[in-house]
């Protein structure tokens, strides 16, 4: 379990690590919690790896209209420690402190858990619940072309995403959390520390009028639901069943379980 | 809790004593040596290609062009015999385990081609480029439907996909007839995966000085590695030098012979280079650690009151594709059908055990062998049957424990138990987790809607069985004599030779305890020698919770017969006759004035001032050899019961566990302290079996879990505190009385604690009878039991 020879290079600046994203060879990497395993396995096999988590831009947090922005390269540690300005209330310091293991959070971060989209990691659930965008940004020849895209829509499939080949993900911006909103996230593993078997996340914002309801861990990527009906069981409940007709009773009954102890949690906090 | 037999203070010396492990000083401070840690001038990395399918007919190996003397396939390995591990037991069928498959690959993950490099990641490129020419075959990847009429067949030749078919005949007609209560249930333990902290790993090279090969292995049992070598080989047993360094866990895993390590040794001899292959986590999981997995169909019958009194049960273990060197493809199987009856005295018993041959890794021995299966179908009877009655599981059980007063005592198969206080054991267990306050507490509903549930199992494990045993089921290795070698040293420090191997067991610190047992010297100045074929007499290894057993009675005789030695010599210093000095306390004293000369002016003396030896002294010296066997070799009987009270979550299907009690008499214990250890470690691996770990195949045969994030073990937060109470009941026919007890954590977990769940379960009327208890297998169990309820209620409807 060695990975095949690549070629590695460091970017010290944004403008550098997207010059660089040339080809659909290169990989970017940061905390190589994912794609580390991935080499190793032979999973992934690119000619080269691009060191992203010592670029500057990327490594920072701001607050700017209307939320946060958090770099890419940021740790699940450093959100977990408050180093990065929080404008949720405490959901994000509470569900990075919930990601694996401290040494996975100190090297992981939310670009990269974004990027590789696992269906059971918990920024892609928690964040498409809150309604969180992904900053995109790629070289051309007139200067660097960005583009947002709410993370519901980023992530497309199991391990699949929107990512243009030459593209990076730069940052995410997390929309403010209001003092009355509600947010419940439950998520159930075998073993602590394993990644996540059901996930369930919930988001009531009445000064929005906006309710959402996030299935994670499944076969694919997260089942998002909006609109005025999304938080009653029965909505979410067809969701789920209407998507996966063949799941399992068993599997089914227990990401119902999940979803609703969610529920539970988004009401009591 | 702890302690509850000793009424004096405790010992500080000698067995019994609660000694910290001398090997702790390095494991510790992280300076153990692995094999991984040792590197050669020269040395070459090799990596395995494996085979990607689970059968087919293997038409071609092709080398990349230019490659073709760094790549190794059977065609190359002509001068070497395959891995014969056959049993003498009738009917058994022999297969030949290839080093690098030929014509047939049979799992997913046997070797086919060795490809060396000078870094493992250039040997594994080396591997991607070779293409196989497979023809796939049809894939028996389950063990029923291997024994179907239609199955294809894993050994052409066979006829059958069955390695061996072992009876125990008897006659149950009488009680089948009579038996108020008849239970009928199917039980099954997944495949496993057996996990030291180091997997497997080896470097061989040919010391051309010595004319020798050298192999440095992550072995349990040296000298069996190197008598298979002989035999794949062709080379005499001085020709190999097997040594094993520091082993991290072994646990069966590394007791058998690789055909990584055939292969290595003739790639050493051939390319005149060392080479090492250390074994990554994939190849573990997916190709070589398979174990434990059972299938049972029991009946039994019982009177009114539940007391057990036949047992009528049809019994398959999964063996794979083929039978590994020296245990045998058969030993898992024919032990199920021997021990079953577990701790019970009852009338009437049949078992039919088949070992079947699957397109899966060979199933090799992990602690507990057989006994955690059998432990499971034989527990989970005994609750059903008390379910079935009403009554409390461990009052059907003291119903027919072997009982003190008919010790020693001969079981219904034969087996022969040594000593031991079985209803007392149970009773402790039920203090301890104290079932009357869960019975309580049962009444009323938790706060987090949780059901509670307690549950117990108790057995027996056979350990340290000897030549009778073995020769019985005439595999590859039967045990004999043990042997010690002990020889003081000039300055009269004492060097212990013994042939099994430490990696875990803290032998290095229980063997020196003997020695200062016999002779007082101290501990500290006590060195365990093991690990090495050219230092240390032949031994079957560790295995079989046997060491303390058989190696400590040999480190005791050998003791005892150098200490006659120092006795004669001391008196000569001393200038009385022999008959009037004892020997204690690192010294020989004369009884009637205690004048003392020191064993370090002993060794002194017989190494470096010899003209003062006196006239008679005997010339073979400081150094003996002694060879040992128990009183019988039947074994020692240790025994244990393991209670547990569990929550479960009926909506989730979690399982937590809340307490854990282990009342266990594993005779006179020489180190207190590291038996704990050895229960806490080995409870560890049956919370595992119990509930997380599994190895799945698909239809085609192939591993679905290839990384410890698919395959998951207990850790830390998995693993309570665990409440431990020593019984001691001497063994009568061992040196101090001690037994095996390596094994018995492992074994009693997933009984105790699936009891415990379905007790929880009882009231939804649902059961589990599959380890492990996942959520989905326990959500699936409560579904089920709501189905045959509703059920139940439309037929009640549609009848009034």
């Amino acid at each position: 379990m060695k990975p095949q020879a690549f070629d590695y290079c460091q970017a010290e600046t944004l403008s550098g690590a997207v010059e660089k994203m040339t080809s659909a060879d290169t990989r970017p990497i940061a905390g190589g919690q994912s794609l580390g395993p991935m080499l190793n396995l032979r999973l992934a096999r690119p000619a080269a790896l691009l060191d992203i988590s010592r670029a500057k831009e990327l490594r920072g947090s701001q607050r700017v209209k209307g939320g946060v922005i958090i770099g890419a390269a940021v740790t699940h540690a450093e959100i977990e420690d408050r180093m990065v300005p929080d404008n949720t209330g405490g959901i994000l310091p509470r569900i990075a402190r919930g990601i694996a293991y401290r040494a996975v959070r100190s090297r992981g971060t939310i670009g990269g858990s974004l990027a590789h989209a696992d269906p059971s990691a918990d920024w892609a659930v928690t964040l498409s619940a809150l309604g969180a965008q992904v900053i995109l940004e790629r070289h051309s020849k007139k200067g660097p072309v960005r583009r947002r895209l709410y993370v519901e829509h980023f992530i497309t499939g199991a391990m699949q995403t929107a990512l243009l080949p030459d593209e990076l993900l730069v940052a995410a911006f997390i929309p403010d959390v209001k003092q009355e909103d509600e947010f419940g996230y439950f998520k159930l593993c075998r073993k602590t520390g394993e990644l996540a078997h059901a996930m369930g996340a919930v988001l009531h914002s009445p000064a929005r009028n906006h309710q959402c309801v996030v299935f994670g861990a499944l076969p694919g990527a997260p089942l998002v639901l909006t609109g005025p009906d999304a938080l009653k069981p029965e909505t979410w409940q067809n969701a789920l069943t209407t998507r996966y007709p063949d799941m399992e009773k068993a599997d089914c009954t227990i990401r119902m379980h999940v979803m609703n102890t969610a529920l539970e949690r988004s009401t009591e906090q | 809790m702890q302690d509850k037999g000793h009424d004096q203070a405790p010992k500080t010396r000698g067995v019994g004593a609660k000694k910290v492990r001398k090997e702790d000083d390095r494991y510790m401070r992280g300076r153990g040596e692995y094999v991984g840690d040792i590197k050669m001038p020269g040395m070459l990395e090799v990596a395995f290609l494996r085979s990607p399918v689970a059968h087919g007919r293997l038409n071609g190996v092709k080398k990349p062009a230019g490659a073709e003397d760094s790549i190794f396939a059977a065609s190359d390995l002509m001068d070497v015999k395959g891995i014969l591990a056959d049993s003498a037991l009738p009917g058994f069928k022999s297969s030949e385990q290839p080093i690098l498959a030929k014509e047939k690959v049979r799992y997913v993950g046997e070797l086919v081609a060795a490809c060396v490099a000078s870094s493992r990641a250039c040997a594994e490129d080396l591997a991607d480029e070779i293409e196989l020419d497979i023809e796939p075959l049809g894939v028996v990847s389950d063990m029923l439907d291997a024994l179907k009429t239609d199955a294809p067949l894993v050994h052409d030749h066979w006829g059958d996909n069955v390695f061996q078919h072992t009876l125990v005949e008897g006659d149950i007609e009488t009680i089948r007839r009579e038996a108020a209560v008849k239970i009928e249930r199917e039980y099954r333990t997944s495949r496993q995966c057996m996990s030291p902290i180091e997997g497997r790993g080896l470097i061989a090279y040919w010391d051309s000085r010595l004319e020798q090969l050298q192999i440095y292995t992550s072995t349990q049992m040296p000298h069996i590695i190197r008598t298979g070598l002989t035999e794949c080989l062709g080379l005499s047993h001085e020709k190999i030098r097997v040594i094993a360094p520091d082993v991290g866990g072994a646990f069966g895993y590394k007791g058998i012979l690789l055909p990584e390590e055939v292969c290595l040794a003739w790639l050493a001899m051939h390319l005149k280079r060392p080479v090492r292959w250390l074994e990554d986590r994939r190849e573990q999981l997916t190709a070589n650690a398979n174990c434990r997995e059972h299938h049972y169909s029991v009946t039994a019958y019982g009177d009114k009151q539940g007391r057990l009194l036949a047992l009528d049960t049809d019994a398959v273990v999964d063996a794979g594709a083929y039978s590994s060197y020296p245990f045998s493809a058969c030993l898992e199987g024919a032990q199920v059908a021997s021990i079953l009856p577990g701790p019970y005295d009852f009338k009437a018993y049949r078992c039919s055990t088949v070992s079947a041959a699957t397109n899966k890794p060979p199933m090799l021995p992990y602690r507990g062998v057989a006994r955690t299966g059998v432990c499971f179908a034989m527990e989970l009877t005994m609750d059903a049957l008390a379910r079935e009655v009403g009554r409390e599981p461990f009052e059907v059980r003291l119903d027919c424990l072997v009982r003190p007063e008919d010790m020693p005592f001969d079981n219904i198969t034969g087996k022969h138990f040594d000593s031991g206080n079985y209803p007392e054991c149970l009773r402790r267990a039920v203090e301890a987790i104290d079932i009357k306050s869960v019975r309580l507490r049962q009444k009323t509903p938790e706060a987090d809607g949780r059901l509670i549930g307690v549950g117990l199992s108790i057995f027996c494990e056979q350990s340290a069985h000897g030549t009778s045993v073995y020769a019985g089921w005439g595999v590859p290795m039967v045990p004999g004599h043990e042997q010690a070698v002990v020889r003081f040293t000039p300055d009269g420090a004492l060097e212990v030779r013994v042939g099994i191997h430490s990696h875990g067991q803290g032998l290095e610190t229980t063997l020196a305890q003997v020695a200062e047992e016999v002779l007082g010297i101290d501990t500290d100045r006590v060195r365990v020698i093991h690990g090495d074929t050219a230092l240390t007499p032949y031994s079957t290894g560790t295995w079989g919770s046997r060491c303390m057993v058989m190696a400590g009675g040999a480190v005791a005789r050998a003791c005892h017969a150098l200490s006659e030695r120092v006795a004669n010599i001391g008196a000569g210093l001393l200038d009385v006759p022999v008959e009037t000095v004892t020997v204690a306390d690192g010294f020989v004293k004369t009884s009637a004035d205690s004048r003392t000369v020191s064993l370090s002016d002993v060794a002194h003396t017989w190494y470096l001032k010899p003209q003062n030896l006196p006239d008679d002294v005997n010339p073979g010296g400081l150094e003996v050899a002694v060879g040992y066997k128990a009183g019988r070799d039947s074994g020692t009987f240790s025994y244990s019961c393991h209670a547990v009270v569990v929550a479960v979550d009926q909506k989730l299907g979690t399982t937590e566990i809340l307490d854990y009690v282990v009342v266990e008499d594993g005779g006179v214990l020489v180190n207190p302290m590291i038996v704990d250890g050895q229960v806490y470690g080995g409870v560890a691996q049956g919370i595992g079996t119990a509930l997380y770990e599994e190895m799945p195949f698909d239809r085609n045969g192939q591993p679905l879990a290839s990384t410890l994030a698919d395959y998951l073990l207990p850790g830390a937060t998995e693993v309570p505190e665990i409440r431990i109470d020593h019984m001691e009941t001497p063994s009568p026919y061992t040196e101090f009385g001690q037994k095996g007890i390596g094994e018995s954590g492992a074994i009693g977990p997933p009984a105790a604690i699936v009891n415990a769940i379905n007790d929880a379960l009882s009231p939804l009327g649902a059961e589990i009878c599959e380890v492990p208890v996942t959520p989905r297998r326990l959500l699936r169990a409560i579904a089920d039991a709501s189905e045959v309820k509703a059920e139940e209620n439309l037929l009640r409807e549609n009848m009034s």
